[in-house]
């Protein structure tokens, strides 16, 4: 998008998006909706209140966990699929169902088994995680060049050379892209989970924001989460850019 | 080759409900009943009809969401992939959508909807929306030039490209951004029935655990992970079929 | 260099006398900074094949848009029978490198989409379609889709379209360089008879010289940075041949080694 001959970046809009949300909140068209200005300032207030603290290292140590076991669960079972074929066609369809399954509807069974605290998030956020890091990774042992493990062979590597200097690399970039989609899927596992039990993290907070009718502080949150996802997200889009940069030529 | 994956398939599926069953017996939890029990739930469940009341009352705001996602999500898609203006305009919206856990406006929706239908429509749209805005934004935006350019070189009118030849080149895309606009859909329509007000099949769930009768509990979970993936697969299934040959054809393959 | 030319030449194609169907005035083309074609004059004879022939980035390709009316010219005109281009027109159709087919429609709507455009009825359309499937030996395949077609016969659905609409000049962009070789060789030939029993001008982008050289009544070498027609050579003896003679014609074998001489500096 160019505007008088001078490239606007790419995500520039959300200024003018911010504006109106302004505006609209001036005019009181809805209590719902405070203006912007009002919402930034409760933001720092909140941001500083040990609740709000509270309820981010809480979502913070759930989501990093429940990445964590999605991660080293994911990867390996993935790469295990890749490389054997019976492994692959008895676990692959199971893993497409819960790839495109509800997962929301799950919540409850890890209620009642795990009851109503952190274990159940963890779990929820690596059962949101885990099926595509798996499917990706699986994708990228797959989609190796056999011209390029012949070309190891021929060269004589030893298998951990192999896999060390070959394998590894060839598929990481399908692993990464995974790890990304994956954490993206986390994190609103893990405030799905949050809301759905309400008492712990971020859920509670919202709950009790809603229910005292705080519209700024309600907004400061969101606003907070959502610019936290947004820059997890883009991050990692562009660390995934920098460490597979030869993804595309291959 | 295709009876092996079969069996294989049965197999699988023998092992992990046997291991339901077997874990159930011993049992892992006393919240956890066994494969057979939850089966004959869910058996008595279809039997005696409040299955498919419930499921008429879970899928209404799911049918109604994802049907405006879809209308309104193609329309904002086509706009966004044709214009750079709008792209420019609208798409980060969209994006940060993707990214960000749009669950968190619920309690929002609630103040602001009550917790009836409106509500629960609203969650579905807001889950559904954003992945059939860009699948379809991005689908049209990638139209091969050389598509459009032909259409051009025989003088077609802006119109005629946008019918005869962009929409036609985007639907697989478009087709499959609104499969998983259903599925992102189904995930919004338990939410809230779980989260807003217990009805439909978030009804049986709720209500199953508060008197401890975890075989339907069981039952009416695995009855919508199974609806919601056999419904998926059966998109998909009808993508390949209409789709077959659209995503070949060109001098690359 | 000197140009081949023998008296039969001269009473037939001679430049001077000859009809032009096709000009370009002074055409430059900057994307940005970057000057793809510059200050270029060409023109091309009625009924004739002329190819433009150069390296990658010589800008042909952009010159065969801009005479197509899919460019536009950051200065300069094209003109085609004396009337200046100024966007597509039902007098010029364009074959693509990537055969451009739509992949959700069957050969014979594939061929019939030019004048299905031109708001022709139905009956009408696919009944002229059908006459140039069969001209370009596709008979029976009227209902099977791209994809279930080899790489030469999609360039066939993709000339009997531009042929259907029956314009006066045909742009061939590159139209060979997907098929495989053996198709390419019978492609070269068919085209000599087209070349030969349509009255229609065509202009044919390759990066091919035994190609150019193959096919061509005019070559238009063109030159990078900054692009510019280095060379117009006129074959002259060639088209007398019989198809499977030429390249062992000396004539074609001094021309193509001279191209090449001219063009070896430019290529990295």
């Amino acid at each position: 998008m160019k505007l008088f001959g001078i490239r606007l970046p790419g995500m520039s809009s959300l200024i003018i998006w911010g504006l109106v949300w302004e505006i609209i909140g001036r005019m009181e068209v809805s209590f719902f909706v405070p203006p912007l200005s009002a919402v930034i300032t409760t933001l720092f207030e909140v941001i500083g209140s040990p609740a709000f603290q509270k309820a981010l290292y809480e979502t913070a140590y759930a989501f990093c966990a429940g990445v964590f076991f999605a991660i080293a669960i994911g990867i390996p079972t993935g790469i295990l699929m890749g490389k054997n074929r019976l492994i692959d066609e008895l676990l692959l369809p199971w893993v497409n169902i819960f790839l495109s399954a509800p997962l929301t509807a799950l919540v409850p069974v890890l209620l009642v088994l795990f009851g109503f605290g952190m274990k159940s998030i963890i779990i929820t956020a690596t059962l949101f995680a885990i099926w595509i890091i798996i499917l990706n990774a699986r994708a990228g042992v797959m989609q190796i060049n056999r011209s390029l493990l012949e070309m190891a062979q021929s060269f004589g590597a030893t298998p951990w050379a192999a896999f060390s200097k070959v394998y590894f690399w060839a598929a990481l970039p399908e692993i990464l892209g995974g790890v990304r989609i994956g954490v993206i899927r986390a994190v609103k596992g893990v405030i799905i989970g949050q809301l759905l039990i309400s008492i712990v993290g971020f859920g509670a907070l919202f709950e009790l924001y809603a229910n005292n009718f705080l519209m700024e502080h309600f907004w400061a949150v969101v606003v907070v989460l959502f610019a936290l996802a947004f820059s997890i997200s883009e991050l990692l889009a562009y660390l995934e850019r920098r460490v597979s940069y030869y993804a595309a030529k291959r | 080759m295709t009876h092996r994956s079969l069996y294989l398939k049965i197999f699988s599926a023998v092992i992990v409900f046997g291991a339901w069953e077997i874990a159930g017996r011993i049992p892992v939890s006393y919240a956890f009943p066994t494969f057979f029990e939850s089966m004959a739930a869910l058996g008595r469940m279809a039997f005696d009809g409040s299955l498919w009341q419930a499921y008429a009352e879970t899928l209404k705001p799911l049918a109604i969401g994802v049907a405006i996602s879809a209308v309104t999500g193609n329309a904002m898609g086509l706009w966004i992939g044709l214009s750079k203006f709008f792209d420019w305009l609208f798409s980060p919206i969209f994006i940060v959508m993707q990214a960000a856990p749009l669950a968190a406006l619920i309690p929002l929706l609630v103040m602001m909807y009550g917790i009836g239908l409106t509500s629960k429509i609203f969650v579905v749209c807001i889950m559904a929306m954003p992945v059939i805005v860009l699948n379809t934004a991005g689908a049209v935006r990638n139209t091969p030039t050389s598509l459009t350019e032909m259409g051009r070189s025989f003088q077609a009118s802006w119109w005629e490209v946008i019918l005869k030849i962009i929409i036609p080149a985007a639907s697989p895309v478009i087709f499959s951004g609104l499969r998983l606009g259903v599925s992102a859909g189904f995930i919004g329509a338990i939410l809230s029935e779980l989260k807003i007000t217990p009805t439909g099949v978030g009804d049986i769930i709720t209500y199953s655990r508060s008197i401890a009768d975890y075989a339907s509990m069981y039952a009416a979970i695995f009855s919508i992970i199974l609806l919601a993936v056999l419904f998926l697969n059966l998109l998909e299934r009808l993508e390949h079929y209409l789709f077959e040959g659209n995503t070949r054809g060109y001098a690359s393959d | 260099m000197a140009m081949p030319q023998t008296n039969h030449a001269m009473d037939q194609s001679s430049p001077v006398t000859q009809d032009i169907a096709v000009s370009a005035h002074n055409v430059s083309k900057n994307y940005g900074p970057v000057e793809a074609l510059k200050d270029l004059t060409l023109e091309f004879p009625r009924g004739q094949l002329t190819s433009l022939l150069g390296p990658s980035g010589c800008g042909k390709t952009t010159l065969l848009k801009i005479i197509a009316g899919l460019l536009e010219p950051t200065a300069g005109e094209v003109q085609v029978d004396g009337k200046a281009v100024t966007g597509p027109g039902p007098d010029r159709a364009f074959v693509f490198q990537d055969f451009a087919l739509l992949p959700w429609a069957s050969v014979i709507r594939n061929v019939a989409f030019g004048l299905e455009l031109r708001g022709i009825a139905k009956t009408e359309r696919e009944d002229i379609a059908e006459k140039y499937i069969k001209d370009v030996g596709l008979s029976g395949f009227e209902k099977s889709f791209p994809h279930e077609l080899s790489g030469g016969m999609r360039q066939r659905v993709g000339l009997a379209r531009a042929l259907s609409v029956d314009a006066d000049v045909l742009l061939m962009d590159e139209p060979f360089s997907a098929v495989d070789e053996q198709t390419r060789r019978k492609f070269q030939e068919d085209l000599l008879a087209l070349v030969a029993n349509e009255n229609k001008t065509f202009i044919f982008v390759t990066h091919s010289i035994e190609e150019a050289v193959y096919v061509s009544d005019q070559i238009a070498i063109l030159l990078p940075r900054p692009s510019r027609v280095s060379d117009i050579i006129r074959p002259t003896g060639l088209r007398e041949k019989d198809s499977h003679s030429i390249r062992r014609d000396p004539e074609y074998l001094d021309i193509v080694d001279e191209i090449w001489d001219s063009l070896r500096t430019y290529v990295e």
